[in-house]
């Protein structure tokens, strides 16, 4: 019996190793041929790099504009995350401690309002926001952030709020702390993890959004990592060495921070389901 | 709350704190939500200042076009088919991850990487894989499936599709598996297991359906992501060979953007809500009527 099941956990951790290899292999490949001559690619996709060919990490670099598309990317992410947070907590601890029908309604509405698929919007909101001369601007791009990332926030800290204790903010209020100054220093810091998951779900669909990006930024400057990738695999598809170096530099990032960050990005998406 | 007095009073902070939200959520999501039904009964061309009225028009053009219904079907078919293979890896995934498995956490760490890379990149790097590893292994070892690129075969493009996705998805719903998991008492496998039920029976019996919230999440997640999926649709097949690939967002981005028909894209894409709406609410209400208490 227990030799039995020895053997079957040796058993399912060889075929969870396996899988592990599978699921991280196209990472792998990319590596590999991120270093290599263009030949040596397409003669050999497997092969280990004989040389380390630096040169192609340089021209993506250069070509794609990285530092910029980069910069664009953290300004764009930062702030809308910053301001999905801030606004999602406020609104939704207004709702809970003032839970009046209309206010009931407006949440219902909001939640009811996660159904409608980007694609409904998109062709309306490039109409109204080019009559408007307010398209290719980062401001723009991060108000439709708040926009569109305002219900899942508002309905994450909604469900958490609700389980806090109200006495302590009123004995806040009793001893005359304004309503504004009470959210900000009793209120928002018990509300660090639940901003913690909320945010990391943003970061993750703003870091890598493409579509909303690619409608609102028309002008090179504006690009974000993911539409300089796109535009550079456009330009030069004949040369693979820089083709997967500049998609390694825009993984990167990423896969730095969830390198030192893994436990907590895990835990977010969990909770963030949860509710 | 009390505290605040007087109807101005109340009026600024009601501004102050939900204010920015719904103003947001208003101007991006409502207001051109509602603009873009009025759109449907207009024929805009994206230049011209002014429109006119068609009535229902678009709509009639929608049922006639043949195009928006293929990639719909195709659509549905995608749809069924990563919903159904990502659910069922995710949750084999997460079972095996929740028995104590020596490193679990790497393992964990290793099959949600995916879904750190956004579609676009994820298309590319798939893009070469299949044009160039799997075509070269296919040759080397003539393995006879492989030696030519799948992304050139109109029947096989739809099932790179299938896999890049299955591939993306599994780690990010295996997460949410397995907080659902680690939410079934522990009291109760025990009571189970004295009880003499083995371990299958302790799966099918209590584990799945006291899961039902967890399940219904991610077929919800699944089913919005499968619909709208235009990224790797993008970068993988750019729909592919001969439009065999052509999933209803990138239909409807073309017929809008690129076909200058904005009117006809506008009642497409309020046909795919409409319809998405549907499934979606279908699916939540009748996973909410399996639902049972711990």
């Amino acid at each position: 019996m227990r030799v039995q099941r020895q053997l079957g956990s040796a058993a399912k951790f060889v075929v969870l190793a396996i899988l592990l290899v599978l699921f991280l292999v196209p990472f792998l490949l990319l590596m590999l041929n991120s270093l290599k001559e263009n030949a040596m690619i397409t003669s050999n996709p497997l092969a280990l790099p004989t040389s380390f060919k630096f040169a192609n990490y340089s021209y993506a670099f250069k070509q794609m504009n990285y530092v910029d598309a980069f910069t664009n990317t953290i300004i764009i992410t930062a702030f809308s995350v910053i301001l999905i947070g801030i606004c999602g907590a406020m609104t939704a601890h207004y709702f809970v401690r003032n839970p009046s029908r209309l206010n009931q309604n407006t949440f219902l509405f909001m939640v009811a309002s996660m159904i409608i698929p980007f694609q409904a919007i998109m062709i309306p909101l490039v109409k109204i926001y080019g009559s408007l001369d307010m398209l290719n601007s980062k401001s723009s791009l991060i108000f439709m952030y708040l926009g569109f990332g305002s219900s899942l926030a508002v309905f994450i800290y909604h469900g958490f709020i609700k389980s806090i204790p109200k006495e302590l903010e009123e004995a806040a209020m009793i001893d005359g702390c304004s309503r504004i100054r009470m959210f900000f220093q009793i209120v928002f810091p018990v509300l660090v993890p639940t901003t913690v998951t909320i945010g990391i779900l943003n970061v993750l669909w703003i870091w890598n959004d493409f579509l909303l990006p690619s409608l609102v930024l028309v002008e090179a400057e504006q690009r974000t990592l993911p539409l300089s990738t796109y535009s550079f695999y456009g330009t030069y598809t004949v040369d693979y060495g820089p083709l997967m170096a500049s998609l390694m530099l825009t993984i990167l990032p990423v896969v730095i921070v969830y390198l030192f960050a893994q436990k907590y990005i895990i835990q977010g998406v969990m909770q963030g389901s949860v509710k | 709350m009390t505290g605040e007095k007087g109807f101005w009073n109340r009026l600024r902070l009601r501004l102050l704190f939900t204010g920015p939200t719904l103003f947001a959520f208003l101007t991006v999501m409502i207001i051109p939500f509602i603009y873009g039904i009025y759109l449907t009964f207009t024929s805009w061309d994206g230049i011209s200042v002014g429109h006119t009225l068609v009535g229902f028009r678009n709509y009639g053009s929608v049922f006639a076009d043949s195009e928006f219904w293929s990639s719909f079907g195709l659509t549905l078919k995608y749809v069924l088919f990563t919903v159904v293979l990502t659910n069922v890896l995710a949750f084999m995934l997460a079972y095996a991850l929740t028995k104590r498995v020596k490193g679990q956490n790497v393992f964990r760490a290793g099959f949600f990487m995916p879904n750190l890379v956004g579609g676009i990149v994820l298309g590319f790097i798939w893009q070469f894989i299949f044009n160039n590893v799997l075509v070269y292994l296919g040759q080397k070892a003539s393995i006879g499936i492989f030696s030519a690129s799948w992304l050139a075969e109109p029947g096989k493009a739809f099932w790179t599709l299938v896999i890049v996705t299955v591939w993306q998805y599994a780690g990010y719903m295996m997460v949410i598996y397995v907080a659902g998991l680690t939410g079934v008492p522990a009291d109760i496998q025990e009571a189970a297991s004295i009880d003499g039920a083995n371990s299958w029976q302790k799966l099918t019996r209590m584990t799945i359906p006291m899961m039902v919230p967890s399940f219904i999440v991610c077929l919800f997640l699944s089913l919005q992501r499968g619909f709208m999926v235009y990224d790797l649709n993008l970068t993988l097949t750019k729909g592919g060979p001969f439009g065999s690939t052509q999933l209803v967002s990138m239909h409807v981005y073309q017929k809008a953007f690129l076909s200058r028909d904005y009117g006809v894209g506008q009642a497409e894409a309020f046909v795919l809500f409409l319809l998405v709406a549907v499934i979606t609410l279908l699916q939540v209400y009748f996973s909410k009527k399996m639902e049972v208490e711990a």
